[in-house]
């Protein structure tokens, strides 16, 4: 790889990030738009460029099963998956982060059915955000290899040894191309030493893996595994510092945008804070401050970064991409108000849903929500029985 | 032949990798299956074991039955575990990241597990040639969820969800064939065992070690609970199994079918289906047609085995 930045598709970048950090098993299954990452991987492992298994499994419900074993044998793991097939391994998400295996799984976001829709959205990951895994979102595509490659340091920490899913946008970033930046696999392989794992399957030293809880044990086993994911927030900022010390680009659980001015701030996940950047420039340039707050990590929340980033803030706008089915608000609307409440910060909030199933989302549409915000009925902050969102562009 | 049995039996008497404590049913086939084939597989094994009655009466959180590394993940992906760890093995085998080591997946699971919700994952390893065995533990039904009817429990048997009733004969339809379902997929090694017979059983398990690729192995297990028959009849109901001709000990070596027991004369299956409670409702017509399929059945395994 050449030094400097070579234009390159986000998946192809993606697969390329997974070989830098020498994965031993890839086990996955191909779905759209997850497609491209796999076919280059399974590419590199044909023409001897990646030294790992390949492993075709038939479904996606095997990928995160042959994942658990590659990963209980001490394999570096990884998989990648998109809406119904994130569905269809939901049951396997629960035991591999219950299990501790530090598999990573680049996740590229999509709606789920139906009506199907192989375009973007954040419906599967919102239905996957309670799985004890460990979740990143990606802005863009330099992000996308920079967090595969952090992902896999931070699920392998002995403090931590729980699974990373890394979130980016399908289509909307997976298939654009960017420039992209790859680190060397000298200082990737400085960054990240090979994974020494505390416990394998081996003969040598027999470990039974998977055993039963009775009653009187499930709680502990529970709430040692929800203290490990919440102390994880810990090693994710210690690796983002190491890493934006080695290789120059610095990361942090909570970003914001040009909040120090502004009073009203978007908060949203993923590939959409770029629009939105965008909104606020032009929003600049006709004299209207407003600032934006991105969630790079979503699990464990980062409830004291979030607080400091809400500091003066009297408006809050949360954009999400996944309907609330049947909730008050939307999944991220939920935690972010939850936070505000419980700590009197007496911000107005507002939840918009945008982007569903890969519908697109302007400029203007984020003109429109400052204005709606401001609306006095907007204000109003009493939930009502139904409809505490709105639906940015919805017909009929 | 005899002799031959006794050495392979020899071979492999004293270590228990399968120990006592565990909280299986008194008379339990199932676990006298697993306890002689992991002397066979011997301490080279790792197995990866599906949910199911040998999951849960082995391995209670923080004690263990099993004296080899093992792991059970849910209940219908063991096949797909196990294609991870030998897909894991085999890579950092040749990084030098581990030993080498011939070291032997094995993954096992019930009817259920294998027959209806894992059936998928095992077709994947199958096809996908991963190099290990994988044992069904046959007790006909979901036993450890309370003897509810599997597509391996045998046409008219009783169960929880196949009740006879005014408009039931009980199970209405017939066992699935899954030895011949896994020879479908060309893997070197597929065989029938019980341990009722256990030499025979033994022998199959060291062949399946051996065989260069995936090896099926279907075990009729008595499950005297779920059968309901007393519990000290497991192994003789085992023996009635085959030599009425219902449960035919067979293999099928790189495609090629042989009997490796023909107990003929057969013995009719009355002497088989008497005494069992999950029969007990069948009239004697329903126990003619049963014979009839068995004699049909029976004549196509000695063709397929080229016995006169």
């Amino acid at each position: 790889m050449k030094e400097g930045k070579t234009g390159i598709e986000v998946s192809i970048a993606a697969s390329i990030a997974a070989k830098l950090a020498r994965v031993e098993v890839v086990a996955a299954y191909p779905i759209t738009p997850q497609t491209h990452i796999v076919e280059h991987l399974s590419e590199l492992v044909a023409n001897g460029e990646l030294d790992a298994s390949y492993v075709n499994v038939e479904s996606e419900h095997s990928a995160m099963s042959a994942c658990c074993g590659a990963s209980a044998a001490g394999a570096r793991t990884f998989t990648s998956t998109s809406a119904q097939g994130m569905e269809l391994m939901h049951e396997i998400l629960f035991i591999a982060s219950a299990m501790r295996f530090p598999i990573v799984m680049a996740a590229v976001n999509r709606a789920l059915s139906s009506p199907l829709s192989i375009w973007g959205d954040h419906s599967d990951v919102m239905a996957a955000r309670d799985t004890g895994w460990i979740m990143l979102f990606c802005e863009n595509g330099q992000e996308v290899v920079d967090s595969i490659i952090m992902a896999f340091k931070i699920a392998e920490d002995r403090r931590v040894l729980l699974p990373v899913m890394v979130n980016l946008d399908g289509f909307s970033l997976s298939h654009v191309i960017e420039p992209i930046e790859f680190p060397s696999q000298e200082k990737v392989d400085a960054f990240l030493p090979p994974y020494d794992p505390l416990y394998t399957l081996h003969p040598d030293k027999p470990v039974t893996m998977g055993a039963y809880g009775m009653p009187e044990l499930y709680t502990e086993a529970k709430y040692a595994q929800e203290m490990a994911l919440i102390d994880s927030k810990k090693v994710v900022i210690e690796v983002m510092d190491d890493f934006g010390k080695r290789f120059g680009r610095s990361y942090k659980p909570v970003e914001t945008y040009n909040t120090e001015k502004a009073d009203t701030v978007f908060i949203a996940l993923g590939s959409i804070n770029e629009n939105i950047k965008t909104a606020i420039d032009m929003l600049k340039e006709e004299g209207r401050e407003v600032g934006l707050i991105h969630l790079r990590l979503f699990r464990p929340f980062p409830s004291d970064e979030l607080i400091a980033a809400l500091k003066g803030v009297k408006r809050v706008a949360v954009i999400e991409r996944a309907m609330p089915g049947g909730a008050m608000n939307s999944p991220l609307f939920n935690e972010i108000s939850s936070l505000v409440h419980s700590n009197s910060m007496g911000i107005q909030l507002n939840n918009y849903i945008v982007g569903l199933g890969g519908r697109d989302v302007n400029p203007e549409d984020f003109h429109g929500i400052i204005d709606d915000m401001l609306s006095p009925e907007a204000k109003k902050e009493t939930p009502k029985e139904e409809k505490n969102y709105r639906v940015i562009g919805v017909r009929g | 032949m005899r002799l031959k049995s006794l050495e392979l039996y020899t071979e492999h008497p004293e270590y228990e990798f399968a120990v006592s404590g565990h909280r299986a049913c008194q008379g339990c086939a199932e676990m006298l299956a697993l306890r002689l084939a992991l002397k066979v597989f011997g301490e080279d094994t790792i197995i990866a074991m599906a949910t199911g009655c040998m999951e849960i009466i082995s391995t209670p959180l923080p004690t263990t039955s099993w004296r080899l590394p093992w792991i059970h993940v849910a209940f219908e992906n063991t096949a797909a575990v196990a294609s991870g760890i030998e897909s894991a093995l085999r890579i950092l085998t040749e990084k030098k990241k581990i030993p080498r080591k011939d070291i032997h997946v094995v993954a096992i699971a019930g009817d259920g597990g294998t027959s209806d919700i894992g059936l998928q994952a095992l077709s994947g390893a199958m096809e996908r040639g991963h190099k290990f065995t994988y044992i069904c533990v046959d007790n006909e039904a979901y036993m450890n969820t309370g003897i509810q009817r599997s597509s391996s429990t045998p046409y008219g048997a009783m169960t929880t969800t196949s009740p006879p009733g005014k408009r039931s004969i009980g199970q209405s339809t017939q066992k699935k064939n899954m030895p011949k379902i896994a020879a479908a997929h060309n893997i070197p090694y597929v065989a029938t065992a019980c341990p009722s017979y256990p030499f025979d059983l033994l022998a199959k398990v060291k062949k399946a070690r051996m065989a260069n690729g995936p090896s099926y192995l279907h075990i009729l297990s008595v499950c005297p609970t779920g059968w309901r028959i007393p519990s000290d009849l497991a192994i003789r109901y085992g023996r009635l199994a085959v030599e009425t001709g219902v449960f035919p000990l067979y293999e099928i070596e790189k495609g090629k079918y042989r009997l490796t027991y023909n107990p003929e004369p057969l013995r009719h299956v009355v002497d088989y289906m008497n005494g069992q409670g999950r029969f007990r409702h069948l009239t004697v017509k329903t126990i003619s047609q049963i014979q009839e399929k068995v004699i049909k059945d029976w004549g196509k395994m000695k063709y397929l085995c080229g016995v006169k």
